[in-house]
């Protein structure tokens, strides 16, 4: 971890490392570079979504060290020596992560632009509570907006994952 | 969408911190978890020169029950009071306001301090500490400073917190045996700022009488407020469904809000009426079920 | 050859997920071919103003900066922006709609400037540092303020700021001369914001050596926008490629052709660079059109035993500051022919007023017109129903069409293609236990609770269209559907389209299609749109038209691909055409079971070309541009349970239940999906969205902050069922639901709540129905 006990110097930018999916980066950025032009821009990693300015839409949500946060919200440098989990980095060797094949299996995304987002919400929703409740479903989503499906089979998805990851298939 | 540049330091003490803010001064602001200042920067509504991340100091996380207090440290994450069984349990008042704030993402980062320091009228966390005895710990250049709740905010987005001090801490007096609180809050949709909130926490004597209440208010002022008039009505009282109602009348007229977008001042009058209501019944029969 | 014949019907899991559910979808914002630099406009906060002067002095000091442009710029190289739907008969005025304000702005957000910076974050730095000097006029943003006298005027073209006057239908005195009753209503369909989670982007990159204009956009309809952008750059369309690739939802608003993407292909040329524009979000609020936005007096006569005998309607439509692109035509053709909706009316006359305010300009959002015309039918029959002290099922099963009627052509002149709206009805009565919940509702009521029960019974006009109609109507293009089938060499399918789904899953459906016809694996069967080199001319996604239009083109292709087929076949197995059999993807001759080849032979046959029959061309390949017969009609019943909250006015749908009927079902799956996603985007009109501007012009819901769109939370469950009444006219018997649910479900939500409201005399509250807009109507403030 890079240490900033003094301030950056003129031009702004400062050294950060982080972990993506994974892999570790080392990068010299702005310091007002947001997490998710990090992701999007430094790494190319453009699976993670900005669909709003204000901090409502959640398309940018990512895992920070295993909590879903919103990667438009928070700056890159304050994000070092962190371990970032963005959508790419679910599925593993090529297979659907559950959470991902729910959706395939309850159409539960359409244009899919939120998808990434919410898919990620929807992960940590389940590492935290492993059999939700519709409610808690809608709760452990509602940083997430979606204006194609109106949120009936992203809700049939992420029940129908929660079933999946505790065995019962 | 970008903010304008700016200079990033991340101190690893509290001392350390509060000597940046001194020697950047008014050019400075400290970054908690940025679920208020970073939206503000991305609209060029606030440019820091200087951003002092608190992200990284040590010990100011806790939330425990210590001798007399349970302590608060500012940086606690808003998610923390809801998943925490023992806030819960003694202080669901708070563990409700963590189900009703922002979103889960938002309440993964976003902190008590740095919201109580933003001092946004209709924030929730205001009018919850209102509603107990609760004190706000600041270190400045000066040393160690304790503020009163009730003397804490001054005016929208204006704290008593002077010039190069930061929040550490908030201090509520330990839960008694028959306390209750809760907290209910109107908005439009999730997310949202409440149209109205209202936070009571009481305390009933063996009889079942109320013999401490607080009520604080949010969205109907300039800044959070306290239903004194309310609680003054209620001290001593039986806590019953008549005088219960009494006091959220008073509390109604306690309030000042101010028609916009989230509803005219007569809509939300009645509803502080409404909700402070809700929030005596149910503080109440959280504080009945304790005491049993 | 062991595959699954039935591919039609099928709940087929979507072709396109993985790439999206794995993050790898090519949305414009993710692209920045080498040496991208990056546009931003300067817009002007004030809604009517005269432009006085614009000073880039500090701005072209910012390190990093490439270039502050304006009108005077880009004059003679960028053209006014046209309308594609000048309604006829209407005396329709089209004043310029400048890509750069010239002299006057005339809405908040319109764009002054734009400038171009190495970055996105220098480009804002720069924006920032423009200054601009603007000199206020008077403003108007309210449609009937606009046309009162000694309102500020917008264009010299359109006195007393009216755009058009259009009307349909004829007298319709003699008929309410007949009424018993007649019920009046005032209606406010309010201004909405679409609100697609992408938000708008463009990227234009200019070959000096092939003098190719290449422009990745948000857009619904690619073809369109290279005719628009030939029109408005002067360059010839055979020289513009345009490509939409994945599109983040568009429900309307990314059918225009915006100024800024001809601005940035402008500069694209100018600049040898390729430019990159992408919309924030509080600039999509202002900049993206806008929907809706209707102020209706409404009459309906009817007969005391309830038979509805005529409507009258009065529209004011706001149409913003410039007609964009597709807009005279939805508060016209696409909302006053429907006034009748499901019922036997005798008589209709719908009159529309277009007018001008200092406001985003206004166009298609997602119903475009029949959101406006269904919630208005609704509405009237649940007021007659409460006049005559009727319930509101009776009513309606009283007017409707009957099933044995149809073809049927209703009062307005259309012909609707086919209905069952009994059937719906008592579909979805059945599913809710209709009889139970009035019982309920009847001790809620006793007991002092608000419980409403709200239905609407709906018709919609979709699947625009055929072409002499619309183009009679003023719209500038035939609305044909087209497509390209290919079969390859080792016999796999390409199915190039002229529609661009972005969402609906057409490249799961149209595969679906083709299965169904060649017998080949949906798995084998790719789907190609968005790009205007690779597909035939097409008119896009939106009104409902790319199942039954675009669909039915493939269809046709298909059958062509395997009419020719068959032809291949018979000679290559001797036998006479007649005698050839097609079942699960196999030619085989009668009687003769061990003569067969399969399509894939035939690819093959048909690639090696050296034993065709006379006359047939080699390779499997067809194209149709099909131009349907009508419009189509799909239709249904959509009940809505509510809870009132007495001391909040807070409602809680406790539930909804939608039947619909858009005839054959390609896939169920994402049938249900569009009307999910529609419902709760008519719900999202009922309970809480409204674009609000204050005196001075400026919106205040320029974020999702105050715009408020539902999330999880204030999405109730959506239960859905259907009935099948295929299209007589339609190739596949399909009709569209991309709309349906919105169409319908605005006025179930309202009938629900002012059901709720009844004990307390409410007869209407206008969306959208706030909390306090129930509270006031339930105390009487």
């Amino acid at each position: 971890m890079t240490s900033h006990t003094k301030a950056a110097p003129a031009d702004g930018r400062v050294r950060v490392a982080l972990t993506v999916n994974g892999a570790r980066h080392e990068r010299s950025v702005e310091t007002r570079t947001l997490l998710v032009d990090f992701i999007r821009d430094e790494l190319r990693l453009t699976g993670t979504h900005v669909g709003c300015d204000t901090s409502h839409c959640g398309a940018c949500t990512v895992l920070l060290d295993g909590r879903s946060v919103k990667s438009c919200t928070m700056f890159a440098v304050q994000a070092d020596g962190a371990s970032i989990t963005t959508i790419e980095g679910l599925a593993q060797h090529g297979r659907l992560h559950p959470v991902q094949q729910a959706f395939k299996e309850n159409h539960g995304l359409q244009c899919g632009f939120c998808t990434p987002g919410v898919v990620l919400a929807a992960t940590e929703l389940l590492q935290m509570t492993k059999a939700p409740t519709e409610a808690e479903i809608r709760a452990g989503i509602s940083g997430n907006l979606c204006r194609c499906t109106g949120y009936v089979n992203i809700v049939r998805s992420v029940a129908a994952a929660a079933e999946m990851m505790s065995g019962g298939r | 969408m970008y903010p304008h540049s700016f200079d990033y330091v991340r101190p690893e003490s509290l001392d350390r911190a509060v000597g940046l803010l001194r020697e950047h001064g008014e050019r400075a602001k400290v970054l908690a978890g940025g679920q208020s200042l970073i939206p503000l920067m991305k609209l060029r509504l606030a440019s820091p020169a200087v951003l002092i991340d608190l992200g990284r100091i040590p010990g100011l996380s806790m939330l425990k029950e210590d001798g007399e207090f349970l302590r608060i440290g500012a940086m606690t994450r808003h998610r923390d009071f809801e998943q925490t069984a023992m806030v819960r349990d003694r202080y669901p008042l708070l563990a409700d306001v963590a189900r009703v704030l922002g979103d889960p993402q938002v309440r993964n980062l976003g902190t008590i301090g740095g919201s109580i320091a933003h001092a946004d009228p209709a924030g929730d966390w205001g009018a919850a500490l209102l509603a107990f005895d609760a004190k706000v710990l600041a270190r400045g250049p000066s040393g160690e400073r304790t503020i009163p709740i009730d003397e804490f905010f001054k005016d929208t987005f204006t704290t008593a917190l002077k010039a190069g001090e930061i929040l550490t801490e908030v201090r509520l007096p330990k839960a008694g045996a028959h306390a209750g609180g809760a907290y209910t809050k109107l908005k439009r949709k999730t997310g949202d700022f409440a149209t109205v909130a209202a936070a009571a926490q009481v305390e009933l004597d063996g009889g079942g009488k109320v013999m401490k209440v607080r009520i604080g208010l949010a969205a109907v002022g300039t800044t959070p407020i306290r239903a004194k008039r309310a609680e003054d009505h209620l001290k001593g009282k039986p806590a019953d469904e008549a005088h219960l109602a009494a006091a959220a009348k008073l509390a109604a007229q306690e309030a000042r809000p101010t028609s916009d977008l989230r509803g005219t001042a007569e809509y939300k009058r009645a509803m502080v009426e409404v909700f402070t209501r809700r929030a005596l019944e149910r503080a109440v029969e959280r504080a009945r079920g304790r005491g049993a | 050859m062991a595959q699954a014949m039935k591919a039609m019907g099928e709940r087929i899991l979507r072709k396109e997920d993985d790439r999206f559910l794995m993050g790898r979808g090519s949305y414009v914002a993710d692209m920045t071919p080498p040496g991208t630099v990056y546009a931003k406009f300067v817009r002007s906060p004030y809604a009517h103003a005269r432009l006085v002067r614009i000073d880039a002095t500090k701005a072209l000091a910012v390190p990093g900066v490439i270039g502050v442009f304006t009108a005077m710029d880009f004059k003679g190289e960028v053209g006014n922006v046209p309308t594609a739907w000048a309604v006829t008969n209407a005396d329709i005025k089209t004043p310029p709609y400048p890509a750069l304000a010239k002299d006057v702005v005339r809405y908040a957000g319109e764009a002054v400037a734009v400038v171009v910076a190495e970055s996105q974050a220098v480009a804002e730095d720069v924006r920032d540092l423009v200054e601009v000097a603007y000199d206020p006029l008077p403003v108007v943003v309210d449609q009937e303020a606009a046309i009162r006298a000694g309102a500020p005027q917008l264009h010299a073209e359109a006195p007393t700021n009216v755009a058009f006057q259009w009307n349909i239908g004829g007298d319709v005195e003699p008929i309410f001369n007949q009424a018993d009753v007649v019920v009046r209503q005032r209606f406010v369909n309010q201004r909405l914001q679409p609100s697609a989670m992408e938000p708008r982007a463009a990227i234009a990159e200019y070959n000096a050596g092939s003098k190719e204009l290449k422009v990745h956009v948000t857009s619904q309809n690619p073809h369109i926008h290279r005719l628009l952008l030939s029109l408005i750059l002067g360059i010839p369309e055979q020289r513009i490629h345009v490509i939409a690739p994945d599109v983040g939802g568009g429900f309307g608003s990314k059918i225009p052709c915006y100024p800024w993407e001809a601005i940035v292909s402008a500069l694209a040329m100018r600049l040898g660079r390729p430019v990159k524009w992408v919309e924030d979000r509080s600039e999509n609020m202002v900049a993206t059109t806008h929907g809706r936005d209707h102020v209706q007096y409404v009459e309906l006569a009817a007969k005391k035993d309830g038979t509805i005998l005529g409507i009258k309607v009065k529209a004011l439509a706001n149409m913003g500051a410039y007609l964009s692109t597709a807009a005279p035509g939805v508060p016209t053709i696409l909302f006053g022919f429907m006034v009748g909706g499901c019922y036997a009316i005798k008589a209709g006359r719908v009159e529309v007023t277009g007018i001008f305010t200092n406001t985003t300009p206004v166009d298609a959002y997602r119903g475009a017109g029949r959101p406006e015309a269904l919630f208005i039918v609704e509405r009237m029959v649940d007021l007659l129903a409460r006049k005559l002290d009727m319930d509101p099922v009776e009513l309606r099963r009283k007017n409707f069409i009957p099933a044995d009627k149809f073809p049927y052509q209703i009062a307005m002149g259309l012909t609707y293609d086919s209905g069952n709206y009994q059937g719906t009805l008592d579909k979805a009565l059945k599913i809710v236990d209709y009889a139970k919940l009035r019982e309920e509702q009847a001790r809620a009521r006793k007991e002092g609770r608000l419980m409403g029960i709200g239905l609407s019974t709906y018709v919609e006009i979709c699947g625009l269209g055929p072409s002499a109609v619309v183009v009679s109507t003023g719209f500038a293009g035939g609305l044909w559907g087209s497509s390209t089938v290919r079969l390859s060499p080792t016999g796999k399918v390409t199915v190039y389209t002229g529609a661009h789904p972005h969402g609906q899953g057409e490249e799961t459906t149209f595969a679906q299609i083709v299965a169904q016809e060649l017998g080949i694996p949906v798995d084998d069967i790719d789907v190609v749109h968005g790009d205007t080199k690779s597909t035939p001319m097409g008119m896009g996604t939106y009104g409902s038209r790319t199942t039954p239009v675009e669909g039915g083109s493939v269809a046709l292709s298909a059958r062509k691909v395997r009419d020719k087929a068959r032809k291949i076949a018979a000679h290559l197995l001797e036998a006479r055409e007649e005698d050839v059999e097609f079942k699960d993807g196999t030619f085989s001759v009668k009687g003769t079971p061990e003569a067969k080849k399969t399509i894939k032979d035939i690819a093959w046959a048909a690639y090696l070309a050296d034993k065709m029959p006379p006359g047939v061309e080699p390779i499997l390949d067809a194209t149709t541009f099909y131009d349907p017969e009508n419009f189509v009609f799909p239709f249904g019943a959509h009940v809505c349970v509510v809870d009132v909250d007495k001391e909040t006015g807070e409602v809680h749908v406790r539930r909804y239940v939608a039947v619909d009927d858009c005839g054959t079902q390609i896939n169920p799956m994402i049938v249900e999906g569009q009307v999910h996603g529609g419902v709760v985007q008519g719900l999202g009109q009922a309970m809480m969205e409204a674009a609000v501007y204050d005196e001075n012009g400026s919106l205040l819901t320029s974020n999702f902050l105050e715009y408020l769109i539902p999330s999880s939370m204030e999405a109730p469950n959506i239960e859905t069922d259907s009935t099948v009444t295929p299209s007589p006219h339609n190739p596949i018997g399909v009709k569209g639901i991309g709309e349906t649910g919105t169409i319908a479900s605005s006025e179930a939500y309202v009938n629900a709540v002012v059901d709720a409201l009844a004990p307390f005399g409410v007869e209407h509250i206008d969306m959208p129905l706030t909390p306090e807009k129930v509270w006031r109507a339930i105390h009487g403030k």
